[in-house]
């Protein structure tokens, strides 16, 4: 695995940047250092307000990624900003539903529906 | 069968291995160094060997986040990554149910120590939410006395019984 490889395509739909995970599995430590790194870099360096992520892709997540989407989530309410999560499948729904998570994060079924919410 | 599992392990020379077969549920006992690939490839062996035996894909998830948790657990807290230290793994698989046993060379720590990830204080802490995963999603996590050694257990198609409202009730309040 190349260091600094992309592993978060980045999309703009006006003025939301919509964030769409590439992994099946956010596990590795290795990954979820890049991912994090990406994801920050929207709000600390790019200074976007609006985002969204989409779990479309992803079917296995562990406990250090939510480490790191908490972190982003606190950058981005930092920076005023609105963070939104979308296209959970059930099973990672529940990850977050069992942590509590989901009461931290604005979570909706799918990118259109994450969309008009902002 | 024993073939290929021989193979697998030949193929990690760095691995020492046991390998038992007791009639038709295996047995193994594997040390690795605290690296997590390492400890990847030991969990892409179990869920192997749970598709192989036809587990449910729900028993799969929750076998492999729960591995995930434990390995990290292992290799980065208790072992602090160092790689002279090892992390002992034990499991057991039959038709019924899947054992496994990770043991690491930390000094341990104390369950009721660590902190509820869940109430509003510690919701960006880092801390906790692993252990709570792995309890959620499987019929069994216990620690031996020093904290230094996880068991966890899922029998095939029974899900953990769980505080079912909370997981299930999706609350809207802030």
């Amino acid at each position: 695995m190349a260091a600094g490889h992309r592993r978060v395509d980045i999309e703009e739909v006006s003025d939301v940047t919509v964030a769409k995970f590439i992994d099946k599995k956010i596990l590795d430590e290795g990954n979820i250092q890049i991912i994090g790194t990406q994801l920050f870099g929207l709000v600390d360096e790019d200074g976007r307000k609006k985002i969204i992520l989409d779990f479309s892709n992803v079917e296995y997540l562990s406990s250090a990624a939510l480490g790191k989407l908490i972190t982003l989530d606190k950058k981005v309410k930092k920076a005023k900003g609105k963070l939104k999560l979308c296209s959970i499948r059930p099973d990672i729904y529940e990850v977050f539903a069992i942590t509590r998570l989901n009461q931290l994060f604005d979570i909706t079924e799918t990118q259109e529906a994450a969309l008009e919410g902002f | 069968m024993s073939l290929n599992i021989s193979k697998y392990y030949l193929e990690n020379s760095r691995n020492r291995v046991l390998a038992k077969f007791m009639s038709s549920d295996e047995y193994f006992e594997v040390k690795i160094p605290s690296d997590t690939a390492e400890g990847q490839a030991i969990q892409a062996r179990i869920v192997e060997v749970l598709e192989v035996r036809e587990y449910p894909v729900r028993d799969v998830f929750a076998v492999r986040l729960a591995l995930e948790e434990a390995l990290v657990n292992a290799i980065k807290h208790g072992n602090g990554m160092s790689l002279d230290k090892d992390v002992d793994i034990k499991y057991w698989i039959s038709d019924e149910r899947v054992r496994i046993e990770i043991q690491d060379q930390g000094e341990g720590f104390d369950r009721t120590h660590v902190p509820d990830p869940t109430l509003l204080e510690n919701l960006e802490r880092p801390c906790g939410r692993g252990i709570m995963l792995m309890g959620a999603f499987m019929n069994l996590i216990e620690y031996n006395e020093q904290g230094n050694k996880v068991t966890l257990e899922k029998i095939k198609g029974v899900a953990p019984e769980q505080p079912e409202a909370e997981v299930q009730g999706d609350e809207e309040e802030e």
